[in-house]
């Protein structure tokens, strides 16, 4: 039965509904339900990760990507739930709220599915639109209003960017199906039209994944907005905008012009973000310019275009929403009135709440690209995709922008161990604990044991590079 | 996973360390109760080194292989292995634990399950370091060992903790980030991440430059040779005692066999063209450590700095590029890590009763603390290479090494060994001679725990000094395999060295770079 080969979208689209009638319901017991919920829906995706299939007019397509993608944007929508579930006193995390943000995941699996350009863009500005309302809901904060500003003017621009972008390919193609967009080619010189389409079209993603030159919402609305929102908003879009990329990647050979504008946009992203992170002193803020850097990461495998790169910037992306979720679960467990926290507030975190420094560190190494975490063995597999295509000069971009972020994450170890501080001491239930202490030993795991991940990557790359 | 003798000793002795520490932050006992369990662990992990003593030195080159799969995709697997060059740096990681153990016991008051844990991590990424044969993994245990190492120093080192900590790490790893470039690269020219079959093959003088540059920058801040050593004084001075120990005698090491187990046999041409450079600044760390460790008052500062010099020491052996050179530097390595982890043991337990690493503060103990300057006599002598020592040993081969390489290089390197005498024989004369200037009856002399520390490192000062052919024994075929690798390469390649390399090969006559070739096909798996 073709339906139960959608069942992660089907779920989350049942708990969206659910959330809806609890919304208008007025009821205040979602947090007691939702986590689990979500929960099930990453073992519903897991059950999925073998669905195969082309559905609506071949528009939609459940392919090894898609699902790999769709199980970590449901690990990645249960996380956050899980983290805001930890404040079941906030008055902000209302049922709408959580409507919104399962409805913009929601969006996202379709994303992950859409292999036709008319259809990927609806995906897009489904699970866009949802952030747009989302964004600026922070009790009566001014700068969430200045958030939620920037981020749909940033936004609507790009999208207008976008659009433009693919009247180009059309008009220069034909057609908006990936599959035959790729049977064509792409060199400039035969088709200077499509290329410029392509580039115009693919800022709509860099957008989401605060890729330079399209960053410049980012740190603003990481800062202004609640900080379960920027949780979500720091990770899972990202994951739409990579699987789109990773699927459009695909379309390029390596050694292409288009390769080269990626390569170089990816080599600015992360020395800008690293340079600019340096001087935060927000730690959301730091976390926001980080993601422009990370996002300069991802670059190196979809500019290698090969099977190896597209496999190796899915797997990063996914380490990365680990890695991201882990310390912006520290950022909200600290902030108990869901303040911004500064790096002083990190002062004494070891003395105050000892696990939790531990979690914080072992994201901060994972972000900086440690062994043994997750973020060392994807920044491995990308350098050695890079290398392979010979993209030396991007390696050792890459590397050298790790050596200057070491400083500012290792900003957030050293405060937490070294840093004095006369705050009492945190009190944070157990069952929190618990969950932050899985997300740092996924961290963990994923770096010592890749092999399962790398290779539904892998699997992933693969089929789109034969 | 596959294994060379039915037990995976290398993993049990990276995997126990990894045990007990989990099991000391789950279950959080008392102190007491920690460091008795830490110092169990340290001695099984000592019982459990024993087997690798069978190591047969004139076997295959790799002994103790175990493998398993870890990313097939990728060609990267758990490869573990033991050789010459690795055989005692292993061996003395394990020593180290439990000495450390009993050297901390009573200088670490705070966070003592966390100090432990950390102590237990570094022993874990220490011995990986010295056993990987896959690069990766190389790295990992490389750069795992950074963040229990910083948190030593930042969380229970001295007042400029924080300083010194974020100093370490960022010199060490801003430096390791091209050595990961380099890994890749290597795997990109090589197909492989597998050490033994990468030494197999050869590569374009470009390549072996790039990769060399890269790689030594990452093993020259770790050694560190001047001028990348700025970290070390501040990281040895403000790290607790046991941290001190574990740098001088483990981590330093790294740097050291990096060197020796990369840049030579991978990049054997570019280890020559580089060797005049190598060389004179392993000349410049041995006059300059010298120098400065000469107009130090802080008794930790002075040896730290000494550090610098002993280890130029090591890397101008290596960069000589002959059997006498290279033993000298490995058995300086050892010597090194048991003459200055003593020593920083010793300065641990003085400033234990002093509170202060000033010499002037610590004057005349000759007469109240006997036994004490009794070890540190001897550890002060050994620094200073005295005949029948160890240091004697390794001193007096580099330098032999380096008198038949060139006599300018010997002539050059002489005065570190009489700035060494000036600098261990001014300190030992102040403080055990001195006006005793703050003493007081409280200081007691060495306890039993001191006694029970320091001996095990002072027999073996005796041990290697007075029968230092048993290690060179076992550290000889694997260093005459790795020079007869990069020979063989280098002629290959139609690189003429003027470093007369075969005469001082001390090849015996049977053993020609074809058989050599063969003796190290036959131990790949």
């Amino acid at each position: 039965m073709t339906i139960f080969k959608l069942l992660p979208e089907l779920w989350l689209l049942g708990i969206v509904c659910a959330l809806f009638v609890a919304s208008v319901r007025g009821s205040r017991r979602v947090m007691s339900w939702l986590p689990v919920a979500a929960g099930i829906g990453v073992l519903v995706a897991v059950a999925g990760l073998s669905s195969r299939g082309e559905m609506l007019y071949a528009t939609y397509k459940l392919d090894a990507l898609s699902q790999f993608f769709k199980l970590a944007i449901a690990f990645g929508f249960a996380v956050v739930a899980g983290i805001a579930a930890g404040k079941k006193e906030s008055r902000d995390l209302t049922p709408d709220y959580f409507m919104l943000l399962a409805l913009s995941a929601w969006g996202l699996m379709l994303l992950a599915s859409c292999v036709e350009l008319v259809t990927l863009y609806l995906a897009l500005e489904l699970s866009s639109y949802s952030l747009y309302a989302l964004i600026p809901l922070r009790g009566q904060d001014r700068r969430a209003a200045e958030a939620g500003i920037k981020y749909i003017l940033f936004g609507a621009a790009v999208t207008a960017i976008a659009l433009f972008g693919l009247s180009y390919i059309m008009a220069a193609k034909h057609t908006t199906y990936i599959a035959a967009l790729a049977a064509s080619s792409w060199s400039f010189a035969d088709a200077p039209l499509a290329v410029v389409g392509l580039t115009l079209f693919l800022a709509g993603f860099f957008y989401k994944l605060a890729l330079f030159p399209f960053h410049f919402w980012c740190p603003d609305v990481y800062q202004g907005t609640k900080n379960e929102t920027a949780a979500y908003v720091a990770t899972i879009p990202k994951l739409g905008a990579v699987v789109v990329l990773v699927r459009l990647a695909a379309i390029l050979t390596p050694h292409m012009e288009v390769t080269t504008i990626l390569a170089i946009l990816g080599a600015i992203s992360m020395t800008g973000g690293n340079l600019a992170a340096l001087v935060q002193r927000d730690v959301k803020r730091l976390l926001g310019y980080s993601s422009v850097a990370h996002a300069g990461y991802v670059m190196l495998g979809l500019a290698a275009g090969s099977a190896a790169g597209l496999a190796a910037s899915a797997f990063y992306s996914l380490a990365y929403i680990l890695m991201n979720l882990a310390a912006f679960y520290v950022v909200c467990t600290i902030s108990k009135d869901g303040e911004n926290p500064s790096l002083d507030d990190l002062d004494g975190l070891y003395h105050r709440a000892p696990a939790l420094a531990m979690i914080l560190a072992v994201a901060a190494f994972s972000l900086v690209g440690l062994p043994p975490t997750a973020g060392f063995t994807g920044k491995l597999f990308l350098l050695s995709a890079a290398w392979d295509q010979g993209f030396y000069w991007l390696v050792i971009v890459a590397v050298l922008n790790t050596a200057i972020s070491i400083y500012y994450y290792l900003g957030l170890v050293r405060h937490a161990y070294t840093g004095e501080s006369d705050a009492p001491a945190l009190v944070i239930p157990k069952g929190t604990l618990v969950f932050g202490g899985v997300l740092a030993a996924l961290v963990l795991l994923a770096g010592i044991i890749p092999a399962p991940l790398y290779d539904l990557a892998a699997m992933a790359g693969t089929q789109l590079h034969p | 996973m596959t294994t060379q003798y039915g037990f995976p000793v290398v993993t049990m002795l990276i995997v126990l360390p990894l045990v007990v520490a989990a099991a000391l932050l789950v279950l959080r006992r008392n102190e007491r109760t920690v460091r008795l369990v830490t110092l169990g662990a340290g001695i099984l992990e000592c019982l459990l080194a024993l087997p690798l003593l069978s190591y047969a030195p004139n076997g295959p080159a790799f002994q103790f292989v175990e493998q398993a799969p870890w990313l097939p995709a990728l060609g990267m697997s758990y490869h573990m292995g033991v050789d010459g060059l690795s055989l005692y740096m292993i061996l003395l990681t394990a020593l180290m634990l439990p000495l450390c153990v009993l050297g901390s016991w009573t200088y670490i008051s705070k966070r003592v399950t966390e100090f432990h844990f950390c102590l237990l991590l570094m022993t874990s990424a220490c011995i990986g370091v010295f056993a990987a044969l896959d690069f990766v993994l190389f790295y990992v245990f490389w750069e795992a060992m950074l963040v229990p190492m910083y948190l030593l120093i930042a969380v229970w080192g001295g007042p400029r903790r924080r300083y010194a900590s974020i100093k370490f790490f960022l010199y060490t790893l801003a430096g390791s980030t091209l050595l990961l470039a380099a890994i890749v690269a290597f795997r990109h020219v090589g197909g492989t991440f597998s050490i033994p079959e990468l030494m197999e093959k050869s590569y374009s003088f470009r390549f072996q430059m790039w990769a060399f540059l890269a790689m030594a920058l990452a093993f020259a801040i770790k050694v560190p040779m001047f001028p990348f050593h700025t970290w070390l004084p501040a990281a040895h001075v403000e790290a607790p005692a046991a941290g001190s120990v574990l740098l001088a005698a483990i981590l330093l090491k790294m740097g050291t066999y990096g060197f020796l187990r990369f840049c030579l046999p991978l990049t054997p041409a570019a280890s020559v063209t580089a060797a005049p450079v190598m060389i004179a600044i392993s000349i410049a760390s041995i006059i300059y450590g010298g120098c400065i460790a000469l107009g130090q008052t802080d008794i930790k500062k002075l040896i730290a700095y000494s550090s610098v010099g002993h280890m130029g020491f090591v890397t101008l052996g290596i960069f000589l590029f002959s059997v006498k050179g290279v033993s000298g530097a490995i058995l300086q390595m050892l010597n090194h890590g048991i003459t200055t982890g003593g020593l920083f043991m010793m300065v641990g337990l003085i400033y234990e009763r002093s509170h202060s690493r000033e010499i002037t503060d610590n004057q005349g103990l000759g007469k109240f603390m006997p036994a004490f300057m009794f070890l540190f006599g001897l550890f002060s002598f050994s620094s200073l290479a005295f005949p029948g020592t160890n240091s004697f040993v390794g001193e007096i081969l580099v330098l032999i090494g380096a008198f038949s390489s060139n006599t300018w290089v010997g002539f050059c390197a002489v005065p570190g060994a009489m700035l060494a005498a000036a600098y261990m024989l001014r300190l030992l004369q102040r403080v055990t001679w001195g006006e005793p200037s703050s003493f007081k009856k409280s200081w007691h002399d060495l306890g039993a725990r001191e006694w029970v520390t320091l001996i095990p490192l002072a027999l073996l000062v005796f041990y290697i000094g007075l029968a230092p052919s048993l290690a060179i024994k076992t550290i000889e075929p694997s260093i005459e395999r790795v020079l007869s690798v990069m020979h063989q390469k280098n002629q290959a390649m139609g690189l003429t060295s003027d470093m007369k390399f075969t005469e001082r090969m001390r090849l015996p006559a049977s053993m020609t770079v074809a058989t050599a070739t063969d003796a190290v096909r036959k131990e790949l798996p």
